[in-house]
Order: C-alpha cells, then sequence, then structure tokens
C-alpha cells in the first residue's frame, strides 16, 4: 500500500484513492477512428516515470497528478489539478 | 513415562509444577506448562512425528521451529499444526497426519520400495496420457496428498485486522533487535517489535550464563521502556510499498488471529539466521537434528534428545550442543571436525539412526546425530524490498547487497559477533533507524528529511567452511522428499536453471517454502551442473514468510449497509429484503402480483430512497448536462424534467435517470441506485480535469432526501391530499417538476414521471422527514386502497411498460444506440461523451436491438439470459429481462436480438435452460402495456 502525501489532506494510503492510470490527452471528437481509440484503449505503459492521475475519492475529493516510478513505486511529485498546490 | 526429561535448567521455559495431559494418536501423554507439542512429545520418547510426503518415510524432529518441515500434526480439527512451535494444552487431541493405517505402519511406505519409480516429474510424464484416465488418476493421486484432514463442519473462529504507525517496526528480538529497539525508543521513537517464538531473547536463550545474564537485563530494559510495544508469537508476513508491513500475531486471547498492518517509517529487519541441514545418506532419519535443535530441547525445555550421540561440528553452535549434550548426560560417541575436514557419509537405521559411518570409514553406534554445518540468512523481508542478497562464500551464506533507505539490515543478517558485539551494532542501527524515521515523518510534513541516510559499520563476518553435500546423496527438501540425486537428475534431463529444477522436482515448494532447503537445493544443483549457482544466483523469498490462515486476511466483516430512512417501515411491515449493492430494499411485501394490480387500478407507494440525486447549481450546468447526457438540455425550461442518458467515451451506456430545472441556476439530476457513486465520480473528473472554468456547483444529495414514487390512475388524488402545490394538470404536466410542501414538511420536491408507466409522482422530502411523509400517504390514502409496493411490482411494471434497465437490459457491450431512444441521441451537438463513437455506431448500423418479445405459449417465462437461436445462424440474441404479467395475464420479455431479426412479426426461438425451444415473436412495440402511454398523460 502506497503513502500518497495530497496537497490537500497530507500522507494517505492509497486505497483512499482510486487510480486514473496515464494521462492521456483527449483527441477532437471529429478525429479518425484509430487515433480516438488510442485515446480509448493504448497505454505508454512506461518502465519507469509516469504521469498519471489519481482520484482522492475518500477524501478531497479532488483530481491529482501524480509522477509515479511504477517500478518502485517512488512518488515524486503530487498536484491538484486545480492548482492547488500548497505541499 | 518421564525419562526423557532432563533436570532444571537455567533458561528453561517450562513449569513444572503444572502438568498437562494430552493425546498422541489416542494414547495419552503428559507434558508440562510452556512445552511444545514437540517438547512434550520428545520429553515422553517419542521420536517419529509423521510420514513424508511421497515416499511415507519416518520423520522426526530436525529444526525444533516454526519451520520444523516434518512437525505437522493434526490438533483437532485443525491440521498441519506446526509442533515444534505451538505449546501443548490441557486435553489437546494431537495425532500423526499423512499416515494409513498407523505411524509406526504405513502402508504407503512401500512407496520407499519404488522410490526408483518415483523420478522426479514422475507425475507430469506418468500421468498425462490418455486424458481419459486422468479422473481415473486424480482419484488415486488424491488418496497421496500429504497433509491432515479438514473438517468441513468446522466452525470459524474470529479473526481481526489492526492498524498500526510506528515510527520503528523491528523484526526479530535476538540481542541485536533488543538492542536496536531500546536504542530507537531512546532516540524518541515509537516500536514495535515482533518475535516469531513465544519470547523474547532469539538464540541467547538457549546461550550461557553470561547471554542469560544479558538476556534478564535487555528483556528487563525492554520492559521499563513504554515506547517499545512487543508483540510476541507473531511473525512478519510481508513487506511491501512504502514500508507497508504485515505481521500475524497469533497469540491473541480472543481472536484465533490477528493481522496488523503497519505503516512503518523504518523497518530494521533482525531476523538472525536459520541452521541448515547437511545433505548425506540417511539425513532424513529420526534421531538427525541440527545444533540448533538439540540445544532448544535442552535449555529450554529440558528434554534429553539421545543417549549417544555423534556431534558434526563446524562452527560454534557445534561445539556449544556438546557442552549443552554432555551436561544433559548424553554420551558423545564422537566428534566430527568438519574445520578439518571430516565428515558424515551415512546414517542407517530402520526407525531412528543406529550407526553413523564417518569419513573415514568408521561405523560408530550412536541414536542421535547432531550437524551444526553452517547457517541460511532468511533474507524474505529484504527480497521483498527490492534486495538481491549476495552470496559470501568466506561466510557460506547469502549477505544483504542493497537497501532502500527506509529498511535496515541488522545482526545475524549481516554478519557475527559475540552477544556484545550484536548488542552494541543493534544499538547503532537502532539509532539511526530513529533517526530515519524522523526525516521519513518530515517529508510527510511537506518539508524536507532534516538529515542525510547515514552508514552503519557492519559485522564482521567470521570465516566458516562451506558446506551442503556430502559424497552420498540425501535429502535436500524434506518436505517434498525431494533427494539431490533428484536435483542431479533434473539436471541431466536438461533443466539446468534452478528456477527451472525447482519447478520440476518441486525442490522448495513445500510448507516450508524454502527456509530450511533453498540454499542446499541451490548448492546441489550447482554442483550437478558443474557451475557454482549460489555465486551467479540470489535467493529470492516472497510473502508471506509464514503461512497466514484466510480467515486472518479476511478480518472482520466491515463493509457499510444502507439503509432508507422508511427502512423501519418496511422491516415492521414484513418487507422481505433485497440486497442491492451496499442498499438493503424492500423487494416485496408478500403478493408482488398483487402490489402491481394496485398500482394500475388505483395507488401504491414504493421507497426510491436509494436513487442518486445530485445538486448542479451554477450558470453553466446546461453545458455539463449537454456533454454528459447523449440528448439535448440547452433550451431545459425552470420547472421541467427530461429524461437523460449517459454513455461513456467507448460509447457504451452507463447511466440513465432524469434532470430537473427547479430555478434559473438550479437543477436535480438523479441517476441510477447502482449508479449514484459513479455517475458522481465522473462528473466531477469532467468538471475538474476538461472543464474547470465552468461555473457548476456539485453536491451528492442521494442521502439529503428520501423519494417516495407514488403512483397508480388515482396517485393525483392520493398527492393532492397532502401537498400545497397545484397538480392540475394544466399547472403540473407530465415531465414537469415543482417545489412545495408535502405533509406540511417544507423544501419538497415532486417530478411528474412515469417509469412504472401509470400517472406518478416522484416526492423527494428532505430524508429526516421520510418516514413521516410515507406514513402519512398511507394514511391519507385508506379510502383509495393505497398500498405500498415493492422493487419486484416496479421491476414487472416497467417491464410490460418496456423501459430498459441499465446493467439488466444493457451490458458492458451495449453502445447508445438501439435501445428506443435514437430520437435522444443528437449528434448535432459540437461535442459530448462518447460522440465519434456513437457516430460510428450509427453507421455500422449492425448493432443489437432491444426489442420487446412475446412466447407464442403466453404461460412460459423464459428465464432472463436464455438464448434466442438460430439453426443457422447460432445465438442471435438473448433474453434481458422477463416476469409473467399480471396486468396482460401472459408473460412478457425484454430482449436483445440481432439488427435482421429485430422487425416487428419477426419469429424467434428461445433455448430454454432444460434444452427445450419456445417460440416467440417480436413486437411491434417496446412497451407490451400502454405503447401510446395515453395512462401517464391524463
Amino acid at each position: 500500500m502506497l503513502v500518497i502525501i495530497c496537497p490537500n489532506c497530507g500522507p494517505r494510503n492509497d486505497n483512499e484513492f482510486s487510480f486514473g492510470g496515464e494521462v492521456i490527452p483527449r483527441p477532437s471528437v471529429d478525429t479518425d477512428p484509430a487515433t480516438w481509440r488510442r485515446y480509448l484503449y493504448m497505454r505508454t505503459n512506461t518502465s519507469g516515470w509516469q504521469s498519471e492521475r489519481w482520484f482522492h475519492v475518500s477524501g478531497c475529493r479532488r483530481f491529482l497528478n501524480i509522477e509515479r516510478h511504477n517500478v518502485t513505486n517512488e512518488i515524486r511529485m503530487v498536484t491538484d489539478v486545480g492548482g492547488n498546490n500548497d505541499a | 513415562m518421564r525419562d526423557h526429561r532432563l533436570d532444571p535448567q537455567p533458561g528453561e521455559l517450562i513449569d513444572r509444577s503444572e502438568t498437562v495431559s494430552f493425546t498422541w494418536n489416542g494414547r495419552r501423554l503428559e507434558g508440562l506448562e510452556g512445552d511444545t507439542i514437540a517438547s512434550a512429545l520428545a520429553a515422553n520418547g517419542v521420536r517419529v512425528l509423521s510420514r513424508s510426503f511421497k515416499l511415507h518415510r519416518r520423520r522426526g524432529l530436525l529444526t525444533a521451529t516454526y519451520h520444523d518441515p516434518n512437525a505437522m500434526v493434526q490438533v483437532g480439527d485443525e491440521p498441519n499444526v506446526r509442533a515444534a512451535h505451538l505449546n501443548v494444552s490441557e486435553g489437546m487431541e494431537v495425532s500423526a497426519q499423512n499416515v494409513w493405517p498407523a505411524l509406526s505402519f504405513d502402508v504407503k511406505a512401500a512407496n520407499q520400495l519404488v522410490s526408483r519409480l518415483l523420478p522426479p516429474g514422475f507425475y507430469y510424464k506418468t500421468f498425462m496420457a490418455p486424458r481419459r484416465l486422468w479422473p481415473w488418476y486424480q482419484r488415486v493421486l488424491g488418496r497421496f496428498v500429504a497433509g491432515g484432514v479438514v473438517n468441513p463442519e468446522h466452525q470459524g473462529g474470529e479473526y481481526d485486522h489492526r492498524f498500526a504507525h510506528p515510527d520503528v517496526l523491528v523484526a526479530g528480538s535476538g540481542p541485536t533487535g533488543m538492542a536496536a529497539s531500546l536504542a530507537a525508543a531512546e532516540a524518541g521513537a515509537s516500536v514495535i517489535l515482533v518475535e516469531e517464538e513465544p519470547a523474547l531473547g532469539g538464540h541467547i536463550r538457549f546461550g550461557d550464563d553470561s547471554d542469560l545474564g544479558a538476556l534478564a537485563d535487555l528483556r528487563a530494559a525492554i520492559e521499563g521502556q513504554p515506547l517499545i510495544e512487543v508483540m510476541t508469537d507473531a511473525v512478519v508476513a510481508g513487506r511491501y510499498d512504502h514500508n507497508w508491513v504485515s505481521v500475524v500475531q497469533r497469540d491473541m486471547a480472543h481472536v484465533e488471529e490477528r493481522l496488523v498492518l503497519a505503516r512503518v517509517k523504518t523497518l530494521v529487519v533482525a531476523a538472525g539466521t536459520l541452521e541448515r541441514p547437511y545433505v548425506f545418506r540417511g539425513n532424513d532419519l529420526p534421531g538427525v537434528m541440527l545444533s540448533t535443535a538439540v540445544r532448544r530441547l535442552i535449555n529450554l525445555y529440558a528434554v534429553k534428545p539421545g543417549d549417544r550421540a555423534v556431534v558434526l561440528t563446524a562452527n560454534q553452535s557445534g561445539d556449544a550442543a556438546i557442552t549443552d549434550l554432555e551436561r544433559a548426560g548424553v554420551e558423545i560417541a564422537a566428534v566430527l571436525d568438519a574445520r578439518t575436514g571430516e565428515t558424515v557419509v551415512e546414517a542407517t537405521g530402520r526407525k531412528g539412526v543406529k550407526t553413523v559411518v564417518d569419513s573415514n570409514g568408521r561405523r560408530i553406534d550412536a541414536d542421535l546425530l547432531v550437524t551444526a554445518i553452517g547457517w541460511t540468512t532468511p533474507t524474505a523481508l529484504l527480497n521483498m524490498a527490492g534486495d538481491r542478497p549476495v552470496y559470501h562464500s568466506g561466510a557460506a551464506r547469502f549477505l544483504p547487497s542493497s537497501l532502500p533507505t527506509n529498511v535496515l539490515a541488522a545482526g545475524g543478517m549481516v554478519g557475527d559477533g559475540t552477544t556484545d558485539q550484536l548488542v552494541e551494532h543493534g544499538t547503532a542501527v537502532g539509532h539511526e533507524a530513529a533517526v530515519r524515521a524522523e526525516a521519513v515523518k518530515a517529508t510527510w510534513r511537506g518539508g524536507a528529511p532534516e538529515a542525510t541516510p547515514r552508514d552503519i559499520k557492519g559485522l564482521d563476518v567470521e570465516d566458516h567452511p562451506e558446506l551442503y553435500r556430502s559424497t552420498t546423496h540425501g535429502f535436500v527438501d524434506f518436505s517434498e522428499d525431494v533427494t539431490s540425486e533428484d536435483l542431479f537428475s533434473a539436471a541431466a534431463e536438461g533443466y539446468d536453471s534452478m528456477e527451472l529444477a525447482k519447478r520440476y522436482t518441486t525442490a522448495g515448494m513445500g510448507p516450508v517454502q524454502g527456509k530450511v532447503e533453498a540454499v542446499n537445493a541451490l548448492a546441489v544443483h550447482g554442483e550437478a551442473v558443474g557451475t557454482s549457482l549460489l555465486e551467479t544466483s540470489t535467493t529470492t523469498w516472497r510473502p508471506p514468510y509464514a503461512p497466514i490462515r484466510l480467515g486472518t486476511l479476511a478480518g472482520q466483516y466491515h463493509d457499510p449497509v444502507r439503509y432508507s430512512p422508511i427502512h423501519p417501515w418496511h422491516e415492521s411491515h414484513n418487507a422481505r429484503p433485497l440486497i442491492a449493492g451496499q442498499w438493503i430494499r424492500p423487494d416485496h411485501y408478500g403478493d408482488p402480483q398483487a402490489e402491481v394490480g394496485a398500482v394500475r387500478s388505483s395507488v401504491g407507494i414504493i421507497d426510491v430512497s436509494p436513487l442518486g440525486k445530485i445538486d448542479l447549481r451554477g450558470a453553466d450546468v446546461p453545458r455539463l448536462l449537454e456533454f454528459v447526457y447523449v440528448n439535448k438540455w440547452s433550451k431545459l425550461e425552470i420547472g421541467k424534467v427530461r429524461y437523460g442518458m449517459m454513455c461513456a467515451e467507448d460509447g457504451v451506456i452507463m447511466d440513465d435517470g432524469v434532470t430537473g430545472r427547479l430555478s434559473p441556476d438550479r437543477y436535480m439530476m438523479s441517476t441510477t441506485s447502482g449508479g449514484a457513486g459513479v455517475v458522481w465520480n465522473w462528473l466531477d473528473d469532467w468538471l475538474q480535469t476538461s472543464f474547470p472554468e465552468w461555473d457548476v456547483k456539485m453536491t451528492a444529495v442521494s442521502d439529503g432526501y428520501a423519494s417516495i414514487n407514488v403512483a397508480g390512475p388515482n396517485s393525483r388524488e392520493l398527492v393532492s391530499r397532502l401537498t400545497d402545490i397545484d397538480l392540475d394538470p394544466h399547472q403540473f404536466g407530465y415531465m414537469e417538476v415543482r417545489t412545495g410542501t408535502v405533509a406540511r414538511i417544507a423544501d419538497c420536491f415532486l417530478w411528474r414521471i412515469g417509469f412504472t408507466g401509470e400517472l406518478s409522482y416522484e416526492i423527494h422530502v428532505p430524508a429526516n422527514h421520510g418516514l413521516e411523509v410515507w406514513e402519512s400517504l398511507l394514511e391519507e390514502g385508506q379510502d383509495l386502497e393505497v398500498r405500498p409496493f415493492g422493487v419486484e411490482a416496479q421491476r414487472i411494471m416497467r417491464l410490460e411498460k418496456g423501459h430498459f434497465i441499465v446493467g439488466q437490459d444493457t451490458d458492458g457491450l451495449t453502445q447508445g444506440f438501439g435501445f428506443g431512444i435514437d430520437w435522444a441521441i443528437k449528434m448535432d451537438k459540437p461535442d459530448f461523451s462518447g460522440k465519434p463513437e456513437l457516430a460510428w455506431q450509427k453507421q455500422r448500423g449492425d448493432y443489437p436491438r432491444l426489442v420487446a418479445v412475446q412466447t407464442d405459449d403466453p404461460s412460459i417465462v423464459p428465464p432472463e439470459a436464455s438464448q434466442i437461436i438460430d439453426r443457422e445462424a447460432g445465438i442471435v440474441g438473448r433474453i434481458t429481462s422477463s416476469r409473467m404479467s399480471p396486468t396482460l395475464d401472459r408473460s412478457v420479455c425484454l430482449a436483445q436480438v440481432a439488427h435482421n431479426r429485430a422487425a416487428a412479426g419477426e419469429k424467434l426461438d428461445i433455448r430454454l435452460p432444460n434444452g427445450t425451444t419456445v417460440p416467440a415473436t417480436v413486437m411491434e412495440h417496446l412497451a407490451h402495456f400502454d405503447p401510446e402511454g395515453t395512462r401517464l398523460r391524463v
């Protein structure tokens, strides 16, 4: 179980959060099927540092951008998507 | 029968004033309070504890610890009890497992005679073909499965979980672990000290007088240190990311076991070393024991382990065993000093050791053979922290290589030393652990760590001869009956990697999980393939370190259960409960068909409080609605409600419900009961991550309102008696919303919708008044014969009306088109969730359609999920909902069918679970009843 230092709530266990996966920008809705389905289904699946999204669903209910090393599970940055980055 | 019990020993754990009587295979025996099952049996002269797994050889004590491979017994209902760990108690029924018909005479011991026919991979080679014989093979093999007997009637006990937040957790309470705990606590850290055995001390418990003196001092200091919490008879089972550490506590008073989940700032691993057995012919005979096993028996339990001993020693533990044996009155027949090249070649005997053959060819009569040939570092917790231990040939054991800063290894894990040196080392490690814990906490507080990790001077590593196998073959894995010969033959068959050989021979896969045999297996297999695997490999131990019961993992049941504010009424009126996710809802009150009749003929009320309700305010709410629903919302007038369907980005229907505009800037969205949380989170996702600039204030108010649907032709009459809202159909039409009072309760809102197909008002009242309004409705409607109805009646009525339920009639692949609301999907909107997929779905046109289906025989109700089949095309659809309709007095269904079989009048064949096929017809409308909707618009 990871410790995620929420910028709003402080250090919390990861089971308070839901995992949103790699951050993938949404393409225009006028795009072709291949591009849209890359957005839906394809992930880079980096081995190393990854920018991902977590939702502090059992806490402040804010969406967070997190940089996590998905081999060591080290976390080096946690920011609120809304820019509340006091911590 | 006490001839094996010695005079009092200085460090003994037994209480000689308390006799405990127990049975062994039905025979009554006596032990002493403080005895383990194994020590009590040894005191009674019992040497054979079990028969081995494959060859059914007699086996006795080897390590005399929890991890003794063949000291597993049945205790009452419980199989696989560790006899050298669990204390014996009054009346305990202990029996040998894996024997038939008896321990002394075991039929399957004949396996020994054919052991040549049971080579490694025997099962894979023999029971492969022909496939049709597999059920027979399975039955035969089933009889040979090792282990005890599980009583299916056994009533499980209580198990518990606890969360802990120590600064430092120390695994192992030898002198190093105790000193580390004290030093960390003195530096201000809160400490949990975990010991697998029932008492603190580790190996110095069976040491000399000065060790016992040091032990007493350390124990006293720990007792006087309030910052240290001691857990004995507990084991650190695993270390996970960010130092999440699980501890199994076994000696709990009120529960069978407790799982402690600890967030540890610094983990100190001071697990000491495990003594390793030696591989030679006859090394599994009862009477062949490790030096620490005999020292435990003599010093902790005052049991004489034999009469005449041969000792093979390569270290101080072997030497100390000689001293202990002499003090215990055991005759030392010979000492073989492995440091000078002497060794054991073979032990022989039928029921136990009788003769030992040494490397000089001497045959020595003895009933005890003690070996002290080296140590295994139990690196499990270090492995779990990412370490790859490296073999140190000088020390003949693995040592840690690199660890994260929040894990420290100490004591025997890293080197050797006297008790004083271990204490000194533990003190330094414990202090550093406290400093590092403080640094972790500083980071958590959002600051920078105040100190950088400091290296602790390690212990010196003493030279130790590398001893794994003698010149003969013997057992490597005592749990799985794998010999060195088996590993050689696996190598000869081409299994040159240990990982493959392990799986092929099953070495290391038994209950001991490598603690006793892993390093020997690596050494022997390396010998067989001609390269030192010790030098090139590492040992990888995965969690859990020791077995955990399933009940312990599960703990107590803590899932929340949700009740509506009207629940007490349902309970007192015999509602049959329906479990719907977390909610407990009334399924019906005895007769769902009659409940339908009441609604269709007059009026009924249903508690729909679990419906999701989301209060939306702000100028940009219409933009949000336009985006999350497939239909149009920009022109929703004040006082109107509209049905909406939500599709995810893959076009799959995720939820539906109605949303109403209560005032210029205030909207109320409803979701399905099951989708309430999902939709709430999903809206938050869009608002926070994609449209942060929108002016939308969202509040989930599902629990804030109790919701009651009043349905039936007399619903207007009933509601009008309780509300100040004008219900005149010209003032309050179908698909409209009004706010006002109900039963004098203010701040209610009502919307006029029709899930059941009847004129109906859904009343939402502040939750604490829900029960009151429910009772008022029943009271005021007595003359109208108002009747409560449950979820089942509602489901029947919505099916008669052809309204689908998301998740019931749709599935994880159901996209928006084809469900009777194609008109609502507005592809001319610039953007909304799932739009591109819906456009492509429409283009393809080959998607399944939701249709109403009626069986030609009106009395047959095809079960939900019955397939619709076609002789040529195979499966062309399935029944998604089906009920007997009391209104139409016939069966009614909804079904998903292939696009080319969905036309009205199409004949379908429905395959029932009993294999018969019934004919059915696709109907013109989704609604079986009142397709024009005249009953809704009165």
